[in-house]
This record gives C-alpha cells, sequence and structure tokens, in this order.
C-alpha cells in the first residue's frame, strides 16, 4: 500500500521536471529573433567572424558542429534543435532540397552575394538547379596526397593505389561514397552510377585492395600522412594544403582519370527560426573582408571572386591543391544524392567490404 | 511511516531510472520489431545471422573472450599481491593503479595510437636497442592491446575489494593445519573471491563485448566490430534505426544468455561445495 504515495511523488516530480523543461523551450523561443542557429562542420570557420557579426549587428551566434554530413542529417532530422543556418556537402543539400527541407534564399536582400563567381554557381547546378537555395561556402577535389621520399614519381593515376609496391602504405578515406571513386573512375563509370553491376565490380576491385591498405581513416588522414605513416592517402584538397604547410615531402596531384569535386553550401532549412538573421548571417559570410579573413583561416579554395582577385598569382601556382588549374575542374564530377535505394545498396556493399578480412 | 520514507530514498534513482533506463529500453524494443513504414517484423532481430553481422559478432566475442582473459591472468595475482601488502584500502599503491582512469579513456586510447604507430614511441624505442620495428598498429593485436589496458582496473579492483575482504584468521588456521601457499590459493582464496572475479568479469566481458571506439582508434577501422555495426547503423544517415536496434536487441540478448549460463555454473560449483 505504501506504493502508492510513492508513485504519486514520482509523477509529481515528473511533471514538475515536464513543467521546468517546456518553461525553458519558451524562453529560448523568445530569444529566437535575437539570435541564429548555425550547425557547420567542425572547425571550419574564424570564430573571430562570429564575435565581430555579434558585434556589427547584435544577432547572438549560437554555433555547433558536425563530423559528417550523415552525422548531420540525423541530427538535424531528430529535430531537438531547430537550426537557421547549415552548411554541409553538395549530396547532402542535393538530398535536403529534393526533400524539400531548404528554403528559398533572398538573394536580393544580400549586397554582397555578388562577389561569388559565376563557375562556382554553375558548378552548384548540379545540386540546386534553379539557383535558389544554397551560398558557396567552400569548394575543392578529391585527389591523392603522396610522400615524394617514399613513392616512385607521381602517382598520376588511382591505379597506383593498387600497386603491391604500396602494401600497408596506402590510406584510405573511410566513407563510403568517397572510397568508391577511384575504383568506379578507373572503370569508365559515373562516381554517381546507381547501377548495382558497375557498383559490385567496383566492390570487387576494393576487396583486392584491402590486404594493401594500412587503414580507413577520415579525420586522421592528414596528420598520419603529415607524420609519414603512409606513402599515399586518398584525401580532400583542404586537407591536402594543409599536410603540405606541415611537411614539405607532401605533394597533391588529381589523378589524370579525373575525380570528384565537392561543393560545401549554406542553406537555411525549413524549420529555421530567424530567416532574416540568417540571411543577414549569408550576406556577411560573403563580404570580402571577411570572406578573406575566414580564407585566410580555413584555407580550402574558395568561391568569392573578390578574394580570389586580390592573391596573387605567386601564391596561386605555390598552390595547386587550393588553387587548381581550370582543366582540373572539367574532368571532375560532383556528388549527387542517389535516394534511399541506392544508399541502402552502397550501404550493404560497404559492409561486404568491411567484413573482409 | 519510517519505511516510506527509506522507499523515497529510491525516488530520484527511479525517475532516473525511467527516463534514462526503461524509457530507452522501450524505444529500442518498438524500433527493433517494426519496419520504416511501422509495420511489425522479426528480420532486424534476425539480421544477426546475415553473415555481414554475423562475422563481427564471432570477432567482438572472440577478442572479448582474450581481453577478459588477459585482464584476468594480468590482475589476480596483482590483487594477491597488493591485498597482502596493503592493509589500508587507501593505500597508495592501488590509488597508482585507478590513477589512469582519472583520465578521459578517449585521451588514453589516443596515447596508444602515438605509441603504436609505425614511427610511434615503441619503434623509435626499438629502433635504439636496435630491434626491428613492429607493425602493431591497424590490427587485432592493437585492439585487443588498447581494450585490455582501459577495462584492466573493472578487473582489479572487484578482486581486489574480494581478496581484502578475506578473514586473516582463515588464512592462519590453513597454515595451521599445514596447508601449502598453492592449497591455500586453491581452497580457499580462489572460492572466497570468486563473487569479485564473478563481477570482474562481467564489468570487463560485456562492455568489451560491444566496444567500437577503440577498434575505431586502433584498428584504422579495419577491424570491424558488432559494436562497429551497429554504430554505422545509427550514424551513417541511410541511418537504420530499425536495424540498429535490432542488432543492439539481439546482442543484449546474447550477452544475458551467456549470463544466465554463467550464474547456473556459478550456482553448481557452489552448490557441490568444492570449499
Amino acid at each position: 500500500m505504501h506504493k502508492c504515495p510513492l508513485m504519486f511523488k514520482a509523477v509529481t516530480v515528473l511533471i514538475i521536471a515536464a513543467m521546468l523543461f517546456s518553461s525553458c523551450g519558451r524562453n529560448v523561443e523568445e530569444k529566437a529573433e535575437n539570435q541564429i542557429v548555425v550547425f557547420n562542420y567542425g572547425d571550419y570557420i574564424d570564430r573571430d567572424i562570429l564575435k565581430q557579426f555579434e558585434k556589427e549587428t547584435g544577432i547572438k551566434v549560437v554555433y555547433e558542429e558536425f563530423l559528417t554530413p550523415e552525422a548531420m542529417y540525423t541530427k538535424y532530422k531528430n529535430g531537438t534543435v531547430k537550426y537557421d543556418l547549415i552548411c554541409c556537402s553538395d549530396y547532402m543539400i542535393d538530398k535536403m532540397i529534393k526533400e524539400k527541407e531548404a528554403r528559398e534564399i533572398n538573394y536580393t536582400a544580400m549586397e554582397h552575394i555578388g562577389n561569388i563567381g559565376e563557375t562556382y554557381w554553375k558548378v552548384s547546378e548540379s545540386f540546386d538547379g534553379d539557383r535558389k537555395y544554397t551560398v558557396p561556402y567552400f569548394w575543392g577535389t578529391v585527389g591523392i596526397l603522396y610522400n615524394t621520399t617514399m613513392v616512385d614519381g607521381v602517382p598520376g593515376s588511382w591505379n597506383d593505389l593498387w600497386d603491391a609496391k604500396y602494401k600497408n602504405n596506402i590510406i584510405m578515406q573511410n566513407s563510403v561514397r568517397d572510397s568508391f571513386i577511384p575504383p568506379l573512375i578507373l572503370d569508365g563509370c559515373s562516381i554517381n552510377t546507381t547501377d548495382e553491376k558497375s557498383l559490385r565490380k567496383a566492390l570487387e576491385a576494393l576487396k583486392r585492395q584491402k590486404s594493401l591498405v594500412q587503414s580507413y581513416l577520415v579525420d586522421e588522414v592528414r596528420d598520419d600522412m603529415v607524420n609519414e605513416q603512409a606513402a599515399m592517402a586518398v584525401i580532400y584538397s583542404g586537407e591536402a594544403s594543409l599536410a603540405t604547410e606541415y611537411n614539405e615531402d607532401l605533394a597533391y596531384v588529381v589523378p589524370k582519370e579525373g575525380s570528384n569535386v565537392w561543393m560545401d553550401s549554406w542553406v537555411i532549412p525549413e524549420g529555421a527560426k530567424n530567416y532574416n538573421g540568417a540571411v543577414k548571417f549569408l550576406d556577411f559570410l560573403c563580404r570580402t573582408d571577411i570572406a578573406e579573413k575566414n580564407f585566410e583561416y580555413v584555407y580550402y579554395s574558395t568561391p568569392n571572386q573578390s578574394v580570389l582577385d586580390n592573391i596573387d598569382e605567386e601564391e596561386k601556382e605555390e598552390d595547386t591543391a587550393i588553387f587548381p588549374d581550370e582543366n582540373v575542374l572539367e574532368r571532375c564530377e560532383m556528388f549527387t544524392y542517389l535516394g534511399p535505394e541506392a544508399e541502402e545498396l552502397y550501404n550493404k556493399l560497404w559492409k561486404e567490404l568491411k567484413v573482409v578480412g | 511511516m519510517k519505511k516510506l520514507g527509506s522507499r523515497l530514498l529510491a525516488g530520484p534513482y527511479i525517475i532516473w531510472m525511467v527516463l534514462f533506463t526503461i524509457i530507452p529500453l522501450c524505444l529500442i524494443l518498438y524500433n527493433a520489431f517494426t519496419t520504416f513504414e511501422g509495420r511489425f517484423t522479426i528480420e532486424n532481430v534476425m539480421a544477426i545471422t546475415d553473415y555481414v553481422n554475423a562475422k563481427p559478432l564471432l570477432l567482438s566475442l572472440n577478442m572479448s573472450l582474450v581481453v577478459t582473459l588477459i585482464c584476468f591472468v594480468l590482475s589476480f595475482p596483482l590483487a594477491l599481491v597488493l591485498s597482502k601488502y596493503s592493509k589500508n584500502k587507501n593505500s597508495i599503491i592501488v590509488m597508482v593503479f585507478i590513477l589512469p582512469m582519472w583520465m578521459n579513456f578517449m585521451l588514453r586510447t589516443l596515447a596508444w595510437r602515438l605509441i603504436l604507430l609505425n614511427n610511434g614511441f615503441l619503434n623509435k624505442g626499438l629502433g635504439i636497442f636496435g630491434f626491428n620495428p613492429v607493425y602493431l598498429m591497424n590490427t587485432k593485436a592493437a585492439v585487443i592491446l588498447g581494450t585490455a589496458y582501459d577495462y584492466f582496473p573493472f578487473m582489479l579492483l572487484p578482486i581486489y575489494n574480494a581478496l581484502v575482504k578475506i578473514d586473516k584468521d582463515v588464512i592462519n588456521a590453513a597454515k595451521d593445519l599445514g596447508a601449502t601457499s598453492f592449497i591455500i590459493l586453491k581452497r580457499i582464496m580462489l572460492p572466497l573471491s570468486l563473487p569479485g572475479i564473478v563481477s570482474g568479469i562481467t564489468m570487463v566481458f560485456v562492455p568489451s563485448m560491444s566496444e567500437f571506439v577503440i577498434a575505431d582508434m586502433l584498428g584504422g577501422n579495419k577491424v570491424y566490430l558488432i559494436g562497429n555495426v551497429i554504430e554505422q547503423a545509427f550514424n551513417s544517415g541511410y541511418a537504420d534505426v530499425h536495424l540498429g536496434s535490432g542488432l543492439s536487441l539481439s546482442l543484449m540478448g546474447l550477452i544475458i544468455i551467456s549470463m544466465v549460463i554463467y550464474k547456473f555454473f556459478d550456482k553448481g560449483e557452489g552448490g557441490h561445495g568444492i570449499w
């Protein structure tokens, strides 16, 4: 019989707790007018810019970071936090636009939008066909970072990743679609293929390669290459450029068969609470002095033409990872969102690769 | 009324348990037995028998058994020594062994990475003495090493506590009756510290069974455990929460079954009175 009062108390406490939580929620909503919630990759902005924005506009920036587009999507869909701005990669934005999760951006309210070069709007068309939903942030390619003291010549072809000479000296990307780039391109397929036969063939190539691979990494690729753990690694151009700064023996190449070009862009998601604040922040990011400052910090390829114009030719020639030739872009393809069925297939194949060995 | 008062003390924990154990368990149960469309299915739970899931499961089982064995072999003799020389529970020697736990385990694993890398501290040290380098990084051995290192205190402490509690008079009496050290160990120390050993084994075996972070950091993602499979199911965007829940549930089931079997043998031994 003693149980009843206990249960009663427990329920009371729960109700009070629930009330407390909900009142917290209300407070946040009231504040929404004066703050924006920004969701971005880790270490992908100069934090001073956030402070400067807060100072100039009085809008508070709540800044959150994620590791992979997949993790971002899971958290966004979860809906606990209402984000006003999300920065993510092409194929994930493609998915969000297709699922009607992105709001149209009012470009006319943006004073500095003209700074973004036409080339990059055009590249963005592969996921934002109507040029309505995104603002380009940074872009780059996928290629091979290699140690000139450990590799003979230049690994100019993806085939070099299957060279038995480099057994245990190759680092691959630990993400499904990136790891399928080399075998698909070598086989003459689009990197956006959903044809099961081509993908199976690519999987067989990756399985054969596994005994040569030292590790499958994401964030540690750069550090391991700088520390001379491996001779070659598949890597993003921005990371490669940073690595070559730390270790002069490292060099970056986009293989001759072509590769993937990627674009990280901003979208305003459907659930955004402060649309105007978000647009203001985007405009702020496009402003030449801010974009310049941010570029210096992040040091990925910037789509901001006014920033590019201010960089002297010498620097451009020195760092081909960040300032690639025009013809590199021509042989590269962008990822598109493949739909749930193809995603499931990729996921299945990836697991099959992982259990080998 | 006194009874009620003492029961109320459990209140905060009950709330905690409902919020963070019962409700999540119910969510996992629901997700495990439904499809994306919300229809009932047992496919997610049965998925554990698929080759791509069964192989990582067997690997996990294999590796956590090895880890448990390593931890036990290392900690039992150590606990014996510690219990003999430290009368005081808060002695400095014991603290030295728990000290690493004061540091975040991710940092400790990261440190192992720096040690084991091809040109890490281990191989640099070996090089100084003219030995050939060892390539441990990104192998199963590295993952086993890292896991055993991380869970070692969880084996040591319960065994140590059990050994310290053994009445010294019992041992002295045995000595008086002419028992050798081996007999004392076999017929007094081991049986009396059994509860500690059991909880040590559970505390090492169960969590290392679902381990995935160490496999990520020291295995270079080449060692694919059941924990990695489940993590991928929840975190990969094509997030199959239902499959992930189903796999977690079957893993939980397997652990419960193995513990029931274990308890059964444990009781059986006690019943026959080996001491």
